[in-house]
């Protein structure tokens, strides 16, 4: 459909000669049509136009970078073609970082989203199976505290934890030391390759179960109370309600969590960052982003880095578009099932 | 949403009686207690800890994790705030996420309302091209937006950080507005069209105050996402001056190695995380609800 009409009125009624594309729909006249067409313009091509320039126009950009040799003060941009791609599929280091990467974006999504559905289901639905279907009490004290750590500035978070996993002082170690674990005291955590990675991770799920518990604590709320007591009716136990109600019930919500969750593990830049800036021992935690901004802004190899740039944003999309195609195939059972 | 759970006020029809083991159940909710304290413990202490090491000497952080401070420092906070300049970066942060959340939510509404309400040519490519840029990962953009506020001369000032800041969240703020807008009755926008008013005075007088609510939320989100900003202001704004908050605390981290001044490096951390979390407790029933309803579509 062309021309300017309202969303939801229908066909547009002939809008006659000029102005263009006259909006008749409320027949207001010529006065009416440029009023709209203004409003049009200002209100999305002002905004889109400053979203294009700063945005998608960078992205393109970083696009065409990639196959130049450009060292970013250079006015010339020497045309390389894939020179970049092979250079850093050639490269242990960046293997490694990508590694690491794909690591996190396995490992965080799942464990954090478990976590925060088992706790969300305790707080819904995980109460006394006598009376009516619902949770245990004092929830919404949980539910508040469950959120703090969203609201603590990721980078913040980082350096709290690289504080509670300071060998000498820390938290970890003075109440692991507390309670008669001698061997780890002046343990480092982060100090260690086969730690610090299993370190790191907990920290970045530890930021965001609270903040997914408190989604799924509502998106359960949505699903009709009487599908919780039918099933309890069939002899569902807790567990069996999960799996077969709330499960399907929120798998929406489920599916936009989980690829917040992988992108942001694939991302994982301030709290490496914060808590190992160097990649950590071995290169244990250096993650892709990390190699990026090395890349970029250490080295000033812009081209080579938007490169890895493209291989992230490659990696992303992969990533969504099997979310999609996972929920595309659980649909079927889990729907003809309720 | 106040209620503590499901809100079903009658009892449930097939309620197994209490002969079906009243012990085991107890035992059931038993654990589910103690894993909700454990867990609560879990979030607590952190930021407990944090709050007495702010407290304490460096001489007590280092003698013992649980020491209590034998007097309470609040000279940390002091040395922190002026000496560390997390005063000037916390000064910087106000102004720079504060404009660029005027002006996301301003340009972010009025886009949301014609992509929502009105059919144009191209409606569909830009509302998906906006849409996308939700899962663009931004470290892909950043070397090119560089260069790009470098060339407009913006580059390490808070006018480009804040131009980028808006940037950014526009998305974010477009996807969550449009469906509010969409849900405004037709009548509402027919009626002020009946009375004489212009399209602009529709929107500006009577749809931008209907979507208070869904802005508030909005805002809200975006205020935390933005303060919470670290990727964009690391590589755009170099200058020591123009620092904000999470920069400034990210270099006092790590400026000066074993010789950092612990107590004021907790009370900075103390001092980022508080307003927010005060924001947070002020709105925190409203925030529940919207992020469910933004989620779920």
């Amino acid at each position: 459909m062309t021309g300017v009409a309202p969303l939801k009125s229908g066909a547009p009624a002939d809008g006659g000669p000029a102005p263009p594309p006259a909006a008749p729909a409320r027949r207001r006249g010529r006065r009416a049509g440029f009023d709209r067409v203004s409003l049009i313009v200002v209100f999305v091509g002002v905004p889109f136009a400053g979203y294009v320039l700063l945005v998608l126009y960078p992205f393109t950009q970083a696009a065409f970078y990639s196959l130049t040799a450009w060292t970013g003060f250079s006015p010339d941009q020497p045309f390389v073609g894939l020179d970049n791609y092979t250079r850093i599929f050639a490269d242990n280091l960046f293997l490694q970082a990508l590694g690491n990467s794909v690591l996190l974006l396995v490992v965080v999504p799942l464990v954090t989203l478990t976590l925060s559905f088992a706790l969300a289901a305790l707080v819904t639905f995980g109460g006394p199976t006598t009376g009516a279907v619902r949770g245990l009490g004092s929830s919404s004290f949980y539910r508040v505290v469950s959120f703090f750590p969203y609201v603590v500035p990721a980078i913040v978070i980082g350096i709290i934890w690289s504080q509670i996993y300071n060998p000498a002082n820390g938290l970890l170690n003075g109440a692991l030391t507390t309670l008669g674990l001698q061997r780890f005291q002046d343990f480092a955590w982060l100090g260690q390759a086969d730690t610090a990675m299993a370190a790191s991770t907990v920290v970045i799920i530890w930021s965001f179960i609270g903040f997914y518990m408190v989604l799924f604590v509502a998106a359960i709320k949505g699903i009709p109370a009487e599908l919780f007591e039918a099933a309890r009716l069939d002899g569902a136990g807790r567990l069996r309600s999960a799996v077969h109600v709330a499960i399907p019930g929120i798998a929406g919500s489920i599916r936009t969590a989980y690829i917040y969750m992988g992108i942001l593990a694939l991302d994982a830049f301030v709290y490496m960052q914060a808590l190992n800036p160097s990649g950590g021992p071995d290169n244990s935690t250096l993650v892709i982003t990390q190699q990026i901004y090395r890349t970029a802004f250490s080295q000033g190899q812009f081209g080579l880095a938007c490169a890895m740039g493209v291989v992230l944003a490659v990696v992303t999309f992969l990533f969504v578009a099997a979310i999609f195609t996972v929920s595309r195939l659980l649909r079927g059972p889990l729907e003809s099932r309720t | 949403m106040s209620t503590l759970a499901l809100q079903r006020p009658k009892r449930a029809p097939a309620s197994r009686s209490s002969s079906s083991s009243g012990r085991s159940e107890r035992a059931v909710g038993a654990t589910s207690h103690a894993v909700l304290v454990i867990w609560t413990v879990l979030v607590i202490a952190p930021l407990l800890w944090t709050v007495m090491s702010s407290l304490k000497t460096s001489r007590e952080i280092f003698a013992s994790p649980f020491s209590l401070p034998s007097s309470p420092q609040f000279v940390n906070y002091v040395n922190a705030w002026q000496s560390a300049g997390i005063g000037r970066f916390f000064a910087n942060s106000v102004i720079v996420v504060s404009s660029a959340l005027v002006i996301t939510m301003l340009l972010g509404a009025m886009s949301a309302y014609v992509l929502a309400r009105f059919r144009f040519p191209g409606r569909g490519l830009i509302h998906t091209l906006i849409i996308a840029g939700l899962t663009f990962p931004v470290f892909l953009a950043v070397v090119p937006l560089f260069f790009i506020l470098q060339q407009i001369g913006v580059l390490n000032t808070l006018p480009g950080l804040v131009l980028s800041y808006a940037a950014y969240a526009f998305p974010f703020t477009v996807f969550f507005l449009t469906s509010f807008f969409r849900d405004v009755p037709d009548e509402i926008a027919e009626a002020a069209a009946l009375d004489g008013a212009s399209e602009w005075r529709t929107f500006f007088q009577i749809m931008l105050p209907m979507a208070a609510p869904g802005m508030a939320s909005v805002a809200i989100l975006n205020f935390v996402g933005l303060w919470n900003q670290f990727l964009l202001p690391v590589v755009l704004n170099s200058d020591r001056d123009n620092y904000v908050l999470t920069q400034g605390m990210a270099a006092f981290a790590s400026q000066a190695g074993y010789s950092v001044d612990f107590g004021a490096l907790f009370a900075g951390a103390v001092l980022t995380i508080i307003p927010v979390l005060i924001l947070y407790l002020v709105f925190q029933r409203r925030l529940q609800g919207s992020m469910a309803q933004g989620t779920s579509k």
